[in-house]
């Protein structure tokens, strides 16, 4: 089959996806046999091992060997000579391009390169009702095949981390089985080609999510938070599916490759859409845009929807670093990479605004809190913020590249922080502290990735924060205050993150040690923990941004280039591609790293000197610590609202049910049975009293009458006799 | 019309088989258990073999019906003895003959009148599968009826403290529902045709006649149009069946005091009696009624209207509830609501999605009821707010409860997602604000299920249930192949579309939609 | 000839006389001898009629016929006389007295 081909990525595609679900389906089938139940880590080790290798496989395929070059002439065999497919490499690409609709140069066509397997005829027919028809296929681009590598290889860590991290748990095996399905679901929502889809794989990672979070059930924290998170995403993705029905209501197709041909279409004027419900075209496809990205909101946790992400610290921390850092809060930032082109500028300005708002809320939270998991939470929040507000102003790459970039820093923090947990056990800094030479390795590298996420030059979130912070400002600049926010507001939260992580650092690892006996047990994590920091660590320090010729030359965010604007186009915007000359960068460059020394400045004020001291600060600014450290009141808010207004209808519609509509038919039987009684008693009185005064008449006749029998033989001959005679004298008489 | 005849009498033989068994366990002596039981599961046994082989042998690729039998039954008035399936019908005589066996092994425990319970339940499976196969409404009215009696004395006999009450609720509910749809057949009878030699009451002719307009000029009653009379009274017949909103109460007492398999059958199979019938019946016959040659009319805005309120009505009263079995009942209510709104969208994503969550709710349901029989042998009672931390003393019993309550709650990559997500696809097309408000069911379906999980499975471990054995074999081997069903046709949804496909499509083509 | 009026007469006296016996009497041998006097009145009066219409012989006929079946009454009757005496350890004719209510 032309889709198996030697050199072509569908093989690798197919094994990514298939292999962590073999693993997840032999730990759940044999979780009783001894094998499992004390090497339940061996297969799922293997079998995203192997992933890894396929995703670096398809990564130096796509990414290194990449020859832009060749996308021209590429483009050209795939349109002109239709089966182009055979022969060396450069054909291997002919065959890899993408777009279904294979217009002229100089068209709206998706200029970049992709490869689809429904080119090579994979596809997997899934559901043909006659008028929707999923066929599901694989679809890997640059964005792909970066995020496939990211996500095996932060898998592939964390598993490896939680052969030390889980070890002697009960449920040991079972805790691999599910991370297994979550790479499985997590890579599979990374391949698919389908809107529908990528929504199933979407809720799947939520229920991954939703039993990890979940794993030590006796708890009483983890099965509220678990609940709160599938909950919260349910919201999310109920505003997703409602995003998708309108979209196949308005295009008629749930396949991206379809959709953007047909918005192609459109965009190139040689179709409309025509006006639904009242709406026209662009309302239209904002109300879409916006509805889509309640998907992401929840699963990114954006404001107001991020409630659940502090909670899911209630997980394991192998579970925090891999679901709720590095991959699955990220696949909404991936989604609207995914469906960028969907998106209008409205659209594009309320994910800006809404990433905004959680950068700054969630930071200043993180400055506030205790507990050392929930700090690196509120920091995933406020980072996933930032990336929202890129794409929202249109730094496609940007987003995307801090994407990356965060995910290694973050699991590693994570992890780091696991470590941490590991060794002195508990999660509140305020018990830690002094640690800094009992753990070296913990602490070296988990300095090294807050260096990384506070966006010091030469580490790697600097690189993908500044130009975050660069296509902000080209977004904003000379247009007015509001449009400025954005950008302020990612600039100034570089220094609250800075400071807030550095308070992380100073509580856990400097200073003396405020609890004697938990401190007396530290001790460093073993190599199975310790690796994986190193690794990563490694890797917030020498990102895939580098620009040096690691990969041929080729830097990761050029490749990541947007696709065309279709929506804004469609509309009539014009596509601008602002992009940020020299001075920019070196102003943004400049202007980060005074912020960040005001931040070090800030939190040197603070904690080291200890002149005010923490004390003060929160005594001057009480409310307003108040507000903060009470997270806002969203979560109280929703108590008091949806939550409330949900139990409440419960209970009122229950007791409608049973009081009025089960009464009702109640009230029918005992009118029914009214009317029963109500002819039973005529039936009795009138109907039966004439039977019974006949009964009555004709039974004391006979009780008269049966003297006679009296069963004597003489009696019945007499009585004959004399009858005889009788007769016999009537007759005589009458006659 | 008739398209392919079959000689072997296949139809014929999965309806009436279980007869022989209703005898065969006649003249088995009362205390021989095992041989009754036995008895029972080889007659169930044997629709289930004929119908797996009634899908090899289906033609998928047809739209009409097939396997035909058909014999004069009471010439006087056309009433014919005609079976068939076609897309719509074939699969739920699959649900009903896997549902009936895995019932009779569900019911293994049973010790109270052993002979007449399961005598009544092969007596059962021959009403339910005879209304999925008739293709006369004689007939069809005759296995309706048939169907009503026994679960009447299965609740009335073998159920739980109220038994009585919710024996008779039911069955009163039913036979107002069965009047109805009596008056609406005899009217339709004497309407179909001018002299006696005319009339039928064949659903195929009906069907024919019905889409060539001939209900429309019947005289008006009372201000309403002749059609539409016919139309409601069919509708409420089914609609009491399905259960739709005002008529559902019938439904949680049935299911509470319902001995398990009986509530795995009532769930599983006689809901789907409801939307088969609206399909097959107002649907079929009447499609001017719900559709005005440009859109749908009032009537269709109303069915969906009614599953709006189904949807969200049946899930916030789940909500409240604090009985598992309860929950479990309300949620049917819930789902149902789906099959009503994909029926009202008219189209081919509609219906398919309507058909598909008729057939996945009945695994899935039946899969809840299962799991809830399980935990009430154990505990005896079925308190949510009584059990707790579950999931640790009895893992595989929870791993089967998850699969079964996220299929219901209709996560993607399961059988349940399907039919909700293509009702709601059809029903988008017409009735976007119906949808809008639809989507809340399946958050507050989410809330309920998620709490239902919190409570009983998760949680601290509580002494009480420490011995609790985990699953029997018995109950491993009646569980799994729900779950297997659940998970294959969720990655699969195709096996169950394409078999439909056809049928779906003759069926939306009646209101407009391309096929 | 000119006697039938006696022999009517004997006929019927004997006839009162079995009938007055068989109603009366309480001992069931009693009982059957009132039956053979009834009989018998019956025989007189076919023998007598038969001489007075003409010397025919078939009243003569029954006569012997009502001989022959009242032997064979007696032996039935003394037949069920022995079994009444057997279940009611008396001939007594008023103690079965069952067909009554």
């Amino acid at each position: 089959m032309e889709f198996f081909q030697h050199d072509t990525p569908g093989w690798y595609a197919l094994a990514i996806l298939l292999l962590p679900l073999a693993g997840f389906c032999f730990n759940a089938f044999t979780y009783r046999t001894e094998f499992t139940r004390k090497r339940g880590h061996l297969v799922p080790l293997l079998t995203i091992g192997t992933a890894l290798f396929c995703a670096l496989s398809i990564f130096k395929h796509a990414v290194i060997d990449y020859e832009p070059g060749h996308d021209a002439t590429a483009h050209a065999a795939a349109t002109h000579g239709g089966g182009g497919h055979e022969g060396g490499a450069a054909g291997e690409l002919a065959g890899e391009h993408a777009t279904a609709a294979g217009h002229a140069a100089g068209s709206l066509a998706d200029p970049r390169w992709h490869w689809s397997s429904k080119d090579h005829g994979g596809s997997y027919r899934l559901i043909d009702t006659g008028a929707l028809r999923i066929d599901a296929g694989i679809t890997i681009d640059h964005l792909t095949a970066t995020m496939l590598v990211v996500v095996t290889l932060v898998a592939f860590l964390v598993h490896l981390y939680s052969t030390a991290y889980m070890h002697g748990d009960k449920r040991y095996s079972r805790f691999f089985a599910f991370l297994q399905l979550f790479s499985f679901s997590m890579l599979g929502l990374l391949l698919t080609d389908n809107l529908l889809l990528l929504f199933c794989f979407w809720e799947l990672v939520g229920l991954c999510s939703y039993f990890l979070i979940g794993f030590w059930f006796e708890n009483d924290d983890p099965p509220k938070a678990s609940m709160k998170a599938f909950m919260t995403n349910r919201f999310g993705d109920v505003g997703f599916l409602v995003g998708i029905l309108l979209v196949y209501r308005m295009f008629g197709t749930t396949d991206l490759s379809t959709l953007y041909s047909k918005l192609q279409a459109v965009a190139e004027g040689s179709a409309s859409i025509p006006p639904l419900f009242g709406w026209e075209a662009g309302t239209l496809l904002t109300i879409a845009g916006l509805c889509l990205f309640m998907g992401p909101m929840a699963k990114s946790a954006q404001f107001p929807m991020h409630v659940w992400l502090p909670d899911a610290m209630a997980g394991p921390t192998p579970v925090s670093a891999l679901i709720h850092a590095a991959t699955m809060v990220a696949a909404g930032v991936y989604m609207v990479g995914r469906i960028y082109f969907f998106f209008t500028p409205s659209c594009l300005a309320a994910i800006a605004g809404i990433g905004t708002v959680t950068a700054l809320v969630a930071a200043t939270i993180g400055l506030v809190h205790n507990n050392i998991k929930k700090v690196l939470a509120y920091s995933t929040c406020s980072q996933l913020g930032y990336m929202m507000l890129s794409l929202g102003v249109g730094g496609y790459s940007a987003g995307l590249f801090h994407l990356y970039t965060h995910a290694f820093f973050k699991a590693c923090l994570f992890l780091g922080a696991g470590s941490v947990i590991h060794s002195v056990h508990t999660e509140d800094m305020r018990e830690m502290g002094g640690l800094k030479e009992k753990m070296p390795v913990t602490y070296r590298t988990m300095l090294i990735a807050t260096l990384a996420l506070a966006g010091v030059p030469f580490f790697s979130g600097a690189f993908s924060k500044e130009m975050i912070v660069e296509h902000a400002l080209t977004w904003g600049f000379g247009t007015n205050v509001a449009k400025m926010l954005p950008a302020i507001i990612a600039i100034g939260g570089g220094g609250l993150t800075f400071f807030y992580m550095m308070r992380l650092i100073n509580l856990t690892f400097f200073g003396q040690a405020r609890d004697a006996h938990k401190f007396d047990h530290a001790h460093e994590s073993p190599p199975a923990m310790t690796i994986p920091l190193i690794v990563l660590a490694f890797l917030s320090l020498f990102s895939v941004g580098w620009p040096i010729p690691l990969f041929g030359g080729k830097k990761l965010p050029e490749l990541l280039s947007p696709p065309p604007a279709l929506a804004s186009i469609a509309l009539g915007h014009e596509e601008h591609h602002g992009h940020a000359g020299f001075a920019l960068a070196f102003a943004v460059l400049v202007i980060s790293c005074l912020v960040l020394w005001a931040g070090y400045v800030l939190y040197q004020k603070t904690y080291k000197q200890r002149a005010p001291g923490p004390e003060v600060w929160v005594a001057r600014f009480g409310s307003l610590y108040t507000t903060v450290s009470r997270l806002y009141y969203v979560d109280e808010f929703y108590k008091a609202t949806v939550v409330r207004l949900g139990y409440a209808t419960s209970r009122v519609l229950a007791i409608v049910d049973q009081k009025v509509l089960d009464a009702a038919v109640n009230g029918v039987g005992a009118l029914g049975q009214l009317v029963g009684h109500a002819f039973a008693l005529f039936d009795r009185v009138v109907v039966d009293g004439l039977v019974n005064v006949w009964w009555h008449l004709s039974h004391a006749l006979s009780k008269k009458l049966r003297r006679i029998q009296t069963g004597n033989l003489q009696d019945y001959l007499a009585f004959a006799v004399g009858g005889m005679a009788l007769v016999t004298l009537l007759f005589l008489f009458l006659a | 019309m008739i398209s392919t005849f079959d000689s072997s009498h296949l139809l014929s033989w999965i309806t009436l088989s279980p007869l022989l068994g209703v005898l065969a366990i006649l003249f088995t002596p009362r205390e021989k258990h095992d041989v009754i039981k036995t008895l029972a599961a080889a007659f169930t046994g044997i629709p289930l073999a004929l119908s797996v082989w009634m899908y090899v042998k289906f033609d998928q690729s047809l739209a009409g019906y097939q396997l035909f039998d058909d014999f004069a039954w009471v010439e006087a008035f056309n009433i014919r003895y005609t079976v068939g399936v076609d897309g719509l019908s074939s699969p739920l005589v699959l649900l009903t003959s896997i549902l009936m066996f895995f019932a009779v092994f569900s019911s293994w425990n049973t010790e109270k009148g052993v002979k007449g319970y399961f005598m009544l339940l092969l007596l059962l499976e021959v009403g339910v599968n005879g209304v999925f196969v008739s293709l006369d409404f004689f007939l069809f009215y005759v296995y309706w009826e048939l169907m009503l009696l026994p679960m009447y004395f299965l609740i009335g006999i073998w159920g739980g403290p109220r038994r009585e009450y919710a024996a008779i609720k039911f069955f009163l509910y039913t036979l107002a529902g069965s009047v109805l749809m009596l008056v609406a057949m005899i009217a339709m009878y004497l309407h179909s045709g001018p002299t006696a030699a005319e009339r039928t009451f064949s659903l195929i002719t009906l069907a024919e006649r019905g889409q060539n307009g001939l209900f429309a000029n019947g005289p008006m009653l009372f201000g309403m149009e002749f059609r539409h009379w016919l139309f409601l009274f069919l509708f409420i017949g089914f609609a009491i069946k399905v259960p739709v909103f005002p008529f559902h109460t019938w439904l949680p007492d049935a299911h509470v005091e319902a001995p398990t398999a009986i509530s795995v059958i009532l769930a599983g199979i006689l809901l789907k009696l409801g939307g088969y019938g609206l399909m097959r019946m107002n649907m079929s016959i009447f499609p001017g009624v719900m559709w005005d040659g440009s859109g749908p009319t009032a009537w269709a805005t109303g069915i969906a209207l009614l599953g709006m309120i189904n949807c969200v009505y049946g899930a916030f009263v789940a909500m409240a509830q604090t009985d598992m079995k309860k929950l479990v009942a309300y949620s049917s209510v819930a789902h149902m609501g789906f099959v009503l709104l994909g029926l009202a969208a008219m189209n081919p994503n509609g219906i398919a999605g309507a058909n598909l969550q008729l057939f996945n709710h009945g695994t899935s349901s039946a899969m809840l009821f299962l799991l809830v029989g399980v935990i009430y042998d154990r505990a005896h009672h079925r308190e949510i707010a009584k059990f707790g931390g579950l999931a640790a003393h009895m893992p595989m019993y929870a791993s089967l409860a998850f699969l079964g309550i996220f299929t219901s709650l209709g996560l993607p990559g399961l059988a349940g997602f399907w039919g909700e997500a293509l009702s709601l696809i059809g029903a988008y097309e017409h009735f976007p604000k119906i949808v809008l408000v639809s989507t809340i069911g399946l958050i507050v379906t989410a809330a309920f299920f998620l709490m239902m999980i919190r409570k009983v499975f998760f949680g601290p471990k509580k002494e009480i249930y420490a011995g609790f054995p985990d699953l029997t074999l018995r109950e491993w081997a009646c569980l799994t192949p729900f779950g297997l069903l659940c998970i294959v046709l969720g990655v699969a949804p195709f096996l169950l579309s394409d078999w439909m496909k056809p049928s779906i499509a003759a069926l939306a083509s009646l209101f407009g939609a391309k096929s | 000839m000119e006697h039938l009026s006696g022999y009517v007469f004997i006929g019927a006296a004997m006839f009162v006389l079995g009938v007055f016996t068989m109603v009366t009497r309480r001992n069931a041998i009693y009982v059957l001898m009132g039956a053979e006097l009834i009989l018998n009145a019956a025989a007189l009066n076919f023998v007598a009629f038969a001489r007075h219409l003409g010397n025919r012989l078939d009243g003569q006929m029954f006569a012997i016929f009502i001989v022959i079946l009242a032997a064979a009454e007696a032996a039935v009757a003394l037949g069920i006389v022995l079994q009444i005496h057997h279940h009611f350890p008396s001939i007594d004719v008023s103690k079965p007295d069952r067909l009554g209510d």
